[in-house]
């Protein structure tokens, strides 16, 4: 191809000798561009076919099955981590309602225990309080009895007393007093 | 001095040829600014339409590959 | 050539000697088995998706390696691109899709390497790709919808007496397909590697060297991107079409 593009240059340098020989070039060789240089046309287009058949065995037969499989094997691996996923948070969803149930109910139960115990504390505070009460009024009403004896035993006292000494100072005046007047009249006086 | 003028010929019309590169390169130019002034507009649907727009660009250059062709053609094959 | 008439000032170009097809092994002649550089650079082609798409998946692991997932990216970006473009009934050619952009790409990256031959940057290369899925559409297209397929040229939406005409463009259009099909790949590559060569020539002058230097690097990271949106754009245009194959009626 150099001394063809020699020829050529040397066509365009020097004067019209050449033309006859321009006309071949033009015709026969179409050496300027080589791409347009047909005579090597068979043999690139069998390389290239060969190279495209070779192209497509590899990628048919190897490459695209085994990169397909790989995206697929991908795929099911995202898909079932996805499931697994979901499922774990399934699963989480319901551990947390069990332990709100496990709380509720231990809840439940505590605040049952606390009314039971409650419930029995009244129940043992009412009957000491029924007792203590009983036990006051009990106690109220002895001693009120008993005031109510030393009232009547100091009655009777406060009587003797203002009849003897009634007699006595009626005695002393001079006077000799009717003791049933004078007790008469005391009685009558304590009784005003 | 018959050559030579064949000579110029075939550069005058070359160069004149290479004038289609420079329309190509215009209408290149306009597809890829109209597709941007749209794809600013609304960007949501300018991801799908990428594909027309190399398609555009491809067939607006082709054209100016065939001026250019014509170019190489007459500097080197006539 | 106009390189020639500099070439007393050193300033040569020639930037379309790198996608010369040579035989490796001696000899001018190419004939069809010849191995040549074309060869060559198939073969590291088929061994550098081989090395991604095998040995880099080689552990199936759930949770992927780098290298595997570079693989599953691919994967899952062009099954994806099938299925949102061609729909759901084309999956069964995705192993075709799936060649022609795993090819395409790795050429095209491959042709980046400084000193390598870009296969793709030949028509021949790409009219084999680009006459295959113009084929396989339209063997496909008929198989699948018999005449019904040519629908496909009948715009029902339009006014009738508008339809012959729109059937002509519609015709004309589509056997254009495989044509503009093969020469945008062919051409971004060829025209990417021959700037960064007309470029590269320029860094012969010391005053425009460094400016040189610049401009190649920032067209290599263009060819970078444009090797990638070209086996895209070749790849969803299959897509494109496969759909047109299955679904005529739009």
């Amino acid at each position: 191809m150099a001394d063809t593009t020699e020829s050529h240059g040397a066509d365009g340098a020097t004067d019209a000798a050449h033309g006859a020989a321009d006309a071949a070039h033009g015709g026969a060789e179409a050496v300027g561009m080589p791409q347009l240089d047909f005579s090597t046309f068979p043999n690139q287009i069998f390389w290239l076919i060969v190279a495209l058949i070779a192209i497509y065995m590899i990628l048919n037969k190897v490459a695209l099955p085994r990169i397909a499989s790989v995206l697929a094997d991908r795929q099911g691996a995202i898909t079932s981590d996805i499931a697994a996923a979901e499922e774990l948070k399934l699963k989480a969803v319901e551990a947390e309602a069990a332990y709100e149930k496990a709380l509720a109910s231990a809840r439940a139960e505590s605040a049952e225990i606390i009314a039971a115990a409650r419930q029995e504390i009244q129940v043992e505070l009412d009957e000491a309080i029924a007792k203590a009460d009983a036990e006051i009024s009990e106690r109220a009403a002895q001693s009120e009895k008993a005031i109510g004896e030393i009232q009547a035993g100091a009655m009777e006292s406060v009587e003797a007393v203002a009849k003897s000494t009634a007699g006595e100072i009626v005695s002393a005046l001079g006077l000799s007093a009717d003791r049933a007047a004078v007790d008469g009249a005391v009685a009558a006086r304590l009784k005003g | 001095m018959e050559g030579d003028i064949a000579n110029m010929g075939q550069f005058i019309g070359a160069g004149l040829a290479a004038i289609g590169s420079g329309a190509a390169a215009i209408g290149v130019g306009n597809v890829a600014g109209n597709f941007l002034a749209g794809a600013l507009r609304n960007p949501s649907a300018a991801g799908e339409q990428t594909a027309t727009l190399f398609i555009g660009i491809a067939f607006a250059e082709a054209l100016g590959i065939f001026a250019f062709l014509v170019a190489l053609l007459l500097m080197f094959a006539v | 050539m106009a390189d020639e008439v500099y070439k007393d000032d050193g300033l040569v170009f020639h930037p379309m000697d790198q996608f010369i097809v040579t035989p490796l092994f001696g000899g001018t002649e190419v004939h069809w088995y010849t191995i040549t550089n074309v060869t060559l650079w198939l073969a590291l082609a088929v061994a550098a998706i081989a090395a991604m798409m095998v040995f880099g998946t080689r552990g199936r692991a759930t949770v992927p390696s780098k290298s595997q997932s570079i693989a599953e990216l691919a994967y899952t970006f062009i099954h994806k691109m099938v299925e949102d473009v061609a729909g759901k009934d084309a999956l069964k050619f995705f192993p075709y899709i799936m060649t022609l952009f795993m090819f395409i790409v790795f050429a095209n990256f491959l042709g980046l390497i400084p000193m390598a031959f870009t296969t793709t940057s030949h028509i021949a290369v790409t009219a084999v790709l680009a006459m295959g899925v113009f084929l396989t559409v339209t063997i496909l297209g008929f198989v699948k919808n018999g005449a019904g397929f040519l629908g496909l040229f009948w715009v029902s939406s339009a006014p009738l007496p508008l339809r012959p005409v729109l059937a002509v463009i519609e015709i004309i259009s589509y056997f254009v397909r495989p044509v503009s099909h093969s020469i945008r790949l062919a051409g971004n590559m060829m025209a990417g590697h021959a700037v960064l060569k007309v470029f590269a020539g320029f860094a012969a002058i010391t005053a425009v060297a460094p400016i040189s230097v610049l401009a190649v690097t920032a067209m290599y990271g263009l060819e970078v991107l444009v090797s990638f949106i070209q086996a895209y754009v070749f790849t969803i245009l299959t897509c494109v079409y496969l759909k047109d194959a299955l679904h005529p009626h739009h």
